[in-house]
Parts: C-alpha cells; structure tokens; sequence
C-alpha cells in the first residue's frame, strides 16, 4: 500500500513540471508543503503582524499605557463613523462623536451620551500632544493613528477602563510582554529540552531511564498549583524586569520535557540510519556527528514543537498575572489588564475589559495553527 | 497483572517523595518561619499570644533544627494524618481540606467523564467521516476550544448566563445549603450547580482528545485488518467499532494521565473565577497570605491526587492491552 520510494507524493500534482519537485531542495519542499495549509500561512501572518505591533507599541498606540482621563472612566467603546457632512458636501473623514459625561447624583451611575455636535476626527500620522521615546531610543512626534489635535478631545476605541485608559493602547503594549514571555521561555525550555534530551536519545541506558523519570514526575504534577507555589514566594519588593524572569522560568521549568521528549525520540530513530553510521565509520567525531549530521534533519521537527509550545506559555503567563500571583500592574501585560475583569458584576456593566482575552485567544489560535502546519511541513515526504 | 500494578505502586514511591520534597520547599520558601509570621498577625490583631504556645508549637514543627530534619518532622506529622496548623483559620489543616479535595475529585471525574462522552464519539466521527464538513465544524471547534482558557470561558459563559437567563452562575451551592450538613436535598442541590464548572473544565481537554482519538483512528482505519473485515462483510459500524477504535483506545487512555494534571490545574482558576467551594480559592488565599501549612498541604494533595490518576491510568491501560502488560511485567 504505502509506496516505498522516498516521493513527496502529495506535492507532485501541485507543480507543473515533475521533475521539480525531485530537484527542489528540503527547505523548498517543507516550504511547498506549508503553503497549502492556508490556515497556517494566514496565522503567520497574524503572528508576525502581531510582534510587529509589540515591538512598534509605542508608535502603534494611539495613547500611552498610563495616560488617563477621569471623564472617561469605564467609558464604551467609540464606534467610528466614515463619512462625515461638511459645507462641502459628504466626505470621507474617518470620526468619532465625544462623549457628553453625566453622573446621576442619586444612584452615581455613569452614562456616556455620544454628543453629534463634537466631531472628533481621525487621521494617520497623528502629531501626539507630547513627543513619546521610541523604545527608549528616540524621540517620535506622530503616532500610527489618533485623533487630530484641533478637537483636544480623547477617542477609545475598545472603550477605557475603571482609571480611563484607553484600552486600545494597553492591549497593544501588553503584547510586548505578553508575547515575549512566551518567546524566552520557549528558548529556556529548548535549551534543557535539547540538552537533556539529547543526553537521554544519545547514550541510553541508565541516564535514559533517569531522565524519563524526571519527566514523567514533571509531567504528572498540576502545573497551576506548582506555578502558584511558587511565584507566591516573590519578594514584593522585586523590579518588574526581574518578576518577568523570574514567571518565565517558571513557566519554562514545565515546557522543557516536551521538547526533550522530541528530541530523544528523534535522537534514538536516527541512530539506527545507515548515513548516521556511514558518517560514525569515516571517523567523525560524536560533536561533529550530532550537528552537521544529525541536527540537520530534525531542526524543523524542533522548530515545530517550540511553536506548539508557545501558547501554553502565553496562556499560563495570562493565568498567573489574572490570579495576581504573576506579573503585577504597573507592568501591563495582557493578565495583568486581565485582573480588572475579575470580578462578574464589572465584566457584565463593562465587557469589554475582556477585550485582552480576545488577544490572548488570537495569538493562542494563531501559534495553534501556524505549529500545526509546521509540524505537517517539516516533513514534506510524509502522507 | 498483579504483579505489574505491585510494580507500579513501587514506581510511586519515589515519586511520591520527590513530591513531599517540592511541597516542602513551598512551605520553605517565603522568608522567615511561619511561627514569627503568625506570632505578628496574631499580635497584630491585638491579641496577646501565649509563651508556652509558642513554645509547644515550635516543638512539634522542629522549627529551631535544620532543614532536612524540620522535613524529616513534617513528613512524620503528615503520614500520621497531621498535616500542621493553618495560622489563618487557626485551626489544623485536615479540618479545611478534606471536604474541599472531595468535591475537587468530584469536579475532575465529572469533567474526565463529560471529556470521554463528548471526545469519543466526536474523535471516531472526525475521522471515519474525514474531510466532511461535520469533521471541519469539530476541528474549528475544537481548536477555538483549545485556545480560549479555561477561566475566560467561564468569565464569558457567567455573563452571558447572568445578562441573557438572569440567574448568577457561581458557587456549588445555594446559600441555604451552603452550611448546612449533607443530606439528599443537599446532594441534589449539588447537582444543580455543579453542571457548569463541570462544562467549563471539560472542554478544553475536549478539544485535544477529539484531536487524539481523530489521528489514532486514521492510522488504524487503512490497515490491511480494516480491508479484510470489509471484504468478508462485516458490518460498518461492527468493523469500526470493534477493531481499530480498541486499537485507537490505547493512546487515548495513557492520556488520562497527563489529562488528570491539566484538569486540576485547570480547575483551580475556574474554581477562583466561578467562587466554588474547592480547593482553588483556599489554595490561592493560603498562598496569598503565606499561610504555609495550609498551602503545602494541598499542593501536596493535589499532587498525590494526580498521581493516583495517572497509576489509574496506567492500570487501565495494561488491562485494555495485554502487549504492554506483558512486556512492563517482564522488564
């Protein structure tokens, strides 16, 4: 049934001329093969818009993350309107109406009354009413999109939450952190993973065997009461950047056995191929064996796993930072915008504090299905 | 069979003390002993705080010896059912948890089985009809599923049930029987409420075991054993159902055991977000508070509970496959 000869059988209808795919080198063939996973191809894309927008934040964001208004406090989302009547007649002018702010006196209950008289429209390259750092580097006048500085009046997209900041904003400097976790812990978590792995694939025997045991025994342990356990014991009194490594540490200490898990698995297949030991009798030495024999055949494989490792990282630093055991306000991270929507009778008078969750959702989906088409891709000679 | 699950308990045993080891270490971890952290809560609150109890109490933890013998004194405590003081509640730990982990094992059996009932049929649909628009609307669903936490998912189902059928979604209980002591009423009462977490914590670990049991199955239903029972004329569903669905189960079974530990984890969030009564919330204030006892029990707990899943597990397994009983037995 199965064919026997090594084709990548599924991509020889895709091209025209056959014999490229028998001339098409590795990469272009796992290239080849993820491109039909549209899924996957449009989640990269999300992905990389999505680092894009964490590494540009301060550019991005319309407001910066502690800016505030009280008249704006828990105010709704603004809906944008596009066409705008003007003495000359209807015109494209993307804009929002101002908020006319009341506080009944009796119940203290806040309503926000969207005001057609106050026009506030907006532009691309909005001059900012204070000059911002770029990532600490330079300094920027204008941000991506924003309100025009003529009606001095502030726009919230995603509404704002109980200080009057601007959602929007918040979400999009959460993901610096947010994202970036996930990030570093993956490359801690590659490291023990391909150390330890390697280690158990290589020799065998009685290191095998007391690896395996440490895995399982991770594997098998609740991580969330672990991770609680243990960010529990943060001094109080650490910086923001030192909590950051501290959580991703943490949150590494689990993700390393399934990379470990990987890398054996592949270490102790490819061992037994004729190439591996065609290399081991012309004399290479176990270094050069390992990496410019062995590695190179399964990097993708690795590759993949990292990316389906990414978004159980997101998602605990998320969990961690809403239960306030993570990372603490004022770093904004997506958990932490996350602690404002604890409580039920907050969610349901202002739902769109969840809009982190929405992020948090997105990037988990895309990593999901961008690893899933990696993982098919990285070997192109499979069904 | 007997002697495979001998050996298997004998594997928990190291196991089970690495464990010990770690809840140790949580206890351990915050500065300074428990015993200056309650002698100053207590004075805090005003109290005047006994000298000889102190005493006593530094006596009975070993508080003054070293590390490996403080440890040494805690586990002696904990096999012989005492599990320390909890110095917010003032009172011995094995009082506050053991009805709290009752209805924890509850809620993981109730999501383990809900999981099982939604992810078999759905894992052999998906992949018996491959490619069909049923298998595309479980796949989308499923990855949704895998990507929304748990905890937002229950967020979102609580104000969705509070503004759209206007009954609040929280607790196990109702207020009148929250206190009260068990009783039939109180059981069903019970029933009534625990069906949300129970949705809530079980469909994350859906989506991944329909995705299981979809890709085990692919691989059995184009073995040649498949083609031979078709062609003497067995009937579909008998075929598929008798021969690579217990082929399929296999892999689905091991994972119980890496299912039980996301489950409680998964639990304890939902749990502080939907206010249950389980060990979630007491666990988090307990840490909140550096209440140390009270904390290292349930982790340690909680820990043992996965364990004894996953040994289920295994248990299970070796009795579905008899290849794998034979060679663990063996080696």
């Amino acid at each position: 049934m199965s064919s026997v000869t090594q084709t990548p059988s599924m991509l020889l209808d895709e091209v025209d001329d056959v014999n490229e795919v028998f001339m098409a080198s590795q990469r272009t063939l796992i290239w080849w093969r993820f491109r039909k996973h549209k899924l996957a191809l449009i989640s990269a894309i999300v992905i990389i818009a999505m680092y894009l927008m964490a590494i540009f934040a301060d550019f991005v964001a319309p407001y910066t993350p502690n800016s505030y208004s009280v008249s704006h406090q828990y105010a709704p989302p603004m809906q944008v309107h596009f066409l705008l009547e003007t003495e000359d007649g209807t015109r494209f002018i993307p804009h929002v109406f101002a908020y006319n702010f009341t506080r009944d006196p009796v119940s203290l209950k806040q309503t926000f009354e969207p005001d057609p008289d106050n026009v506030v429209t907006l532009q691309f390259f909005a001059p900012l009413e204070e000059p911002r750092m770029f990532l600490g580097m330079f300094e920027i006048h204008h941000s991506l999109f924003g309100a025009s500085v003529e009606s001095g009046e502030r726009f919230h997209l995603l509404g704002a939450d109980k200080l009057g900041r601007d959602v929007l904003s918040r979400v999009i400097y959460g993901a610096q952190l947010s994202l970036s976790i996930g990030l570093f812990g993956v490359f801690i978590s590659l490291f023990l993973g391909i150390l330890l792995g390697g280690l158990s694939g290589l020799y065998g025997g009685v290191v095998d065997n007391i690896i395996q045991r440490v895995i399982e025994f991770v594997v098998s342990l609740p991580s969330i009461p672990l991770w609680l356990g243990l960010s529990a014991a943060l001094p109080p009194q650490w910086s923001v950047v030192q909590v950051y490594l501290f959580i991703t540490i943490i949150l590494s200490l689990r993700g390393w056995t399934g990379l470990a898990r990987v890398v054996r698995g592949k270490f102790l297949a490819l061992r037994s191929e004729e190439f591996v030991m065609a290399a081991q009798l012309d004399g290479s030495r176990q270094l050069r064996l390992i990496f410019r024999h062995m590695l190179p055949s399964f990097t993708s494989h690795i590759i993949a796993s990292l990316t389906l490792a990414i978004p159980s990282m997101i998602i605990g630093e998320t969990a961690l930072s809403f239960l306030g055991l993570g990372l603490r306000p004022p770093a904004v991270s997506w958990g932490v915008l996350l602690q404002d929507a604890q409580a039920v009778n907050v969610v349901i008078s202002a739902p769109w504090l969840l809009l982190p969750a929405v992020a948090v959702t997105i990037a988990v989906m895309a990593f999901n299905f961008f690893g899933d088409g990696l993982r098919d891709a990285a070997d192109p000679y499979g069904r | 069979m007997t002697r495979f699950i001998i050996k298997r308990l004998f594997y928990m045993v190291p196991t089970l003390l690495a464990i010990s080891l770690v809840a140790f270490l949580i206890i351990q971890l915050p500065p300074g002993d428990f015993l200056s952290t309650y002698v100053s809560n207590r004075e805090a609150q005003g109290e005047v705080v006994d000298q000889a109890e102190i005493t006593n109490l530094r006596n009975r933890y070993g508080l003054d010896q070293s590390l490996p013998v403080q440890y040494i004194i805690w586990m002696g405590n904990v096999l012989q059912g005492d599990f320390g003081q909890s110095f917010q509640h003032n009172r011995p730990v094995s009082d506050l948890i053991w009805e709290r982990l009752t209805l924890t094992m509850l809620l993981s059996t109730g999501s383990i089985i809900l999981t099982w009932l939604i992810a078999f049929p759905v894992g052999i649909y998906s992949a018996v009809r491959q490619y069909s628009m049923g298998d595309y609307i479980f796949t989308t669903i499923g990855f949704i599923g895998l990507s929304i936490p748990n905890f937002l998912f229950a967020l979102i189902l609580m104000v969705v049930a509070f503004k759209f059928f206007n009954i609040s979604v929280g607790g196990l209980f109702s207020p009148d029987y929250a206190t009260a002591a068990w009783s039939w009423e109180k059981f069903v009462d019970l029933l009534q409420h625990i069906w949300i977490p129970i949705i809530v914590i079980g469909t994350a670990s859906t989506a991944g075991l329909i995705r299981i049991m979809r890709a085990n199955l692919l691989d059995e239903l184009h073995r040649p054993y498949v083609t031979t029972a078709r062609a003497k004329g067995q009937s579909e569903f008998v075929l598929i159902v008798r021969y690579p669905v217990r082929e399929a189960l296999n892999p689905f079974v091991s994972t119980i055991g890496y299912t039980l530990p996301q489950l409680v984890s998964g639990s304890i969030i939902v749990a502080v977000v939907l206010s249950l009564p389980t060990t979630g919330p007491l666990l988090l204030a307990a840490l909140r508070s550096q209440d140390m006892y009270l904390a290292g029990t349930l982790v340690l707990m909680l820990s043992v509970m996965t364990v004894v899943g996953t040994l289920i597990s295994d248990i299970l397994l070796a009795w579905l496959d008899p290849r794998i009983r034979v060679s663990l037995g063996r080696s």
